[in-house]
């Protein structure tokens, strides 16, 4: 299952950066959600994976059976996805204003401010 | 009582933003709240100064979770002086802010952001958790992604569009990294994870994270080769802006290399010192030959600051006591001298309506002040004695020389040389030639506040810039002091890991 993970976790930052490398803002964006995607889908899986065994402390017991699930990469992903969620919405609103000012969808034109 | 001398430089922002937040329909209490409390930040962040260096170390767990489980802020001397002198900034720029942020921006709560802004700024420099960097790192950049595109022009829509996607990329090789070293360690604690790669067998695995976080941290400190959105983006919002950015931001990711290679790779350090010194070099090489090209005063400052960061990266890949110090008093002088250059750019845009050079001219005579408080920080920037940067450099060097290393030590003279060159660029250019006739150099129309207000922060950031050329021994000391807390981690470790708040002696 992890080496399933670590494979979609390439495959992820794969297509994220081909969609960086295209000449279109939109794909640019959808580049950069697919990229922190995979950051996330790493994130989550490096506390190692493991089906059915959550970290609950029984009621007569005061720490959760061994073998249990590493909570903390999941309260990480978690902020994480809630911080990228954020900033993709921010992301697309300055993509629409920024393609409104310049009238075109092609990076190419977006050189106005480079050196 | 030490704990609050932490918490307040956080604090203080964070409330003031809510209280302007709360009081946004007057736009005299955003001003008012603005100024007051950045300059509260700064108050406070001068008596963290002063407990740490008392104290050498303030620590404490959120919530009293004990460490590593819970979350360390950790103040040693270097975090605490880069705090005192990033709230120095803000103070002086929001006094600046007062004569040049239009209505429209104010309503669109630039003050709450601009203290979100010191807030991610102090929270990067005082968090002891790795995940917890990350965090702040996020707040500094959501409130800098707005104070870039805020005003709607083109090109602030396309600078800020380049800077928040160069940015993204960087959080993510950050979380990526993040992610690994918490998979290998168990920790994110990074003191424990300190602790964690120093005890174990096999530490070669952490090049490979460490280099995603020296890509990240490069990336936000404008290192070569990632430093290319700095110079599309930083002329594009007002100078206030541009000067707190130029002045803060990169120096976020300078200061979480320093902690980064000093404290968690500090065993791994030898195998990545070689790449380190040779993109510190080619960091200040490529900076400065940007600069010589251009011919806009914003832009060259803005090629300026990569090159500069070069010198303060190469303190670190030195590695030496001296290195170490020299760089930290290179981050105090450059912080305060490069905010100042911005905010006397802006001074020009408002006196000519353009601050590109072919346009500028004849300020010596119509503005011999501006000239005077542009001599100061410019030639402090090219390491002219008696000012700030000579000692900066003079110490940079002679660590260079006392490790024999020869190439880094030719590029940060020449680097020197060319810096002066471009500094006098501007001089010629903008202040000693004639007003060129054919051009349509207007003052701006409306500008929004007395010019006085703008003179102010300029006179205070150069006379410090004086104060510490000739009285710069205390400075120096205390550099001296912060450098062999960095090259002597297990006092850090041991003050975080413990339980207890270390009590003033």
């Amino acid at each position: 299952m992890e080496s399933l993970i670590a494979i979609l976790v390439g495959v992820l930052f794969a297509t994220g950066t081909y969609c960086l490398m295209r000449r279109s803002i939109v794909k640019l964006v959808i580049g950069v959600v697919l990229i922190s995607q995979g950051a996330n889908l790493l994130v989550f899986t490096s506390g190692g994976l493991l089906a059915g065994r959550p970290a609950f402390v029984p009621v007569d017991g005061i720490v959760p059976p061994a073998p249990f699930g590493d909570p903390l990469p999941q309260a990480m992903v978690l902020t994480a996805i809630v911080i990228g969620f954020g900033l993709t919405a921010f992301l697309l609103a300055l993509v629409t204003r920024a393609h409104e000012a310049v009238g075109d969808d092609d990076i190419n034109a977006f050189n106005n401010t480079d050196t | 009582m030490n704990q609050y001398s932490l918490l307040l430089p956080l604090l203080l922002p964070l409330v003031g933003a809510l209280c302007l937040l709360l009081g946004h329909r007057s736009l005299t209490f955003q001003r008012a709240g603005g100024v007051a409390f950045a300059s509260a930040t700064f108050a406070f962040s001068l008596y963290l100064v002063f407990v740490v260096d008392q104290a050498e170390f303030v620590v404490i767990q959120m919530g009293n979770w004990s460490a590593p489980f819970g979350i360390s802020l950790v103040a040693d001397r270097f975090s605490a002086v880069m705090v005192a002198v990033s709230s120095f900034m803000g103070a002086a720029v929001a006094v600046y802010a007062l004569a040049e942020i239009d209505e429209a921006r104010l309503k669109k709560f630039f003050f709450p952001l601009y203290l979100i802004l010191i807030f991610g700024v102090n929270g990067a420099f005082l968090t002891g958790d790795l995940f917890n960097l990350f965090v702040w790192f996020e707040i500094m950049l959501i409130a800098s992604f707005v104070l870039i595109s805020m005003g709607g022009e083109k090109g602030e829509l396309e600078g800020g569009l380049k800077y928040v996607c160069l940015n993204l990329l960087s959080s993510v090789m950050f979380l990526a990294g993040v992610g690994i070293i918490y998979g290998k360690t168990g920790t994110l604690n990074m003191a424990d994870i300190a602790v964690a790669l120093s005890t174990a067998e096999d530490v070669n695995w952490v090049i490979s994270s460490s280099m995603l976080l020296l890509v990240s941290f490069g990336l936000k400190a404008g290192m070569f080769p990632f430093f290319f959105w700095l110079p599309a983006s930083y002329h594009t919002p007002p100078s206030a802006v541009s000067a707190v950015f130029a002045g803060l931001l990169t120096k976020v990711g300078v200061y979480a290399l320093f902690r980064a290679y000093t404290l968690m790779f500090a065993p791994i350090f030898p195998e990545v010192q070689p790449l380190i010194l040779w993109l510190a070099i080619l960091t200040m090489v490529t900076g400065v030959f940007g600069a010589a090209s251009h011919f806009d005063m914003r832009r060259i400052l803005s090629f300026h600051i990569v090159s500069q960061i070069g010198y303060m990266i190469l303190g670190l890949a030195f590695m030496t006591p001296l290195a170490l110090a020299a760089a930290i008093f290179y981050l105090v002088h450059h912080i305060i001298v490069k905010t100042n250059l911005f905010l006397v750019s802006g001074v020009v845009i408002r006196l000519k309506g353009t601050c590109d050079l072919a346009k500028v001219g004849g300020l010596c005579k119509s503005a011999p002040w501006l000239a005077f408080l542009f001599f100061i920080p410019a030639f402090s920037l090219g390491g002219i004695p008696p000012l700030s940067g000579f000692w900066a450099k003079f110490a940079l060097v002679k660590s260079g020389i006392e490790i024999e290393s020869w190439y880094a030590v030719t590029a940060a003279l020449l680097v020197g040389v060319l810096t002066l060159y471009s500094m006098t660029k501007i001089w010629g250019e903008a202040f000693w030639k004639k007003q060129p006739e054919d051009t349509d150099a207007q003052p701006l129309p409306n500008p929004v506040g007395r010019l006085s207000y703008m003179v102010a922060p300029i006179a205070v950031l150069a006379l410090s810039t004086v104060l510490i050329g000739i009285f710069g021994e205390p400075l120096f000391n205390f550099s001296e002091r912060a450098a062999a807390q960095l090259l002597n981690p297990q006092e850090y470790i041991s003050a975080v890991l413990q339980t207890e708040v270390e009590v003033l002696p």
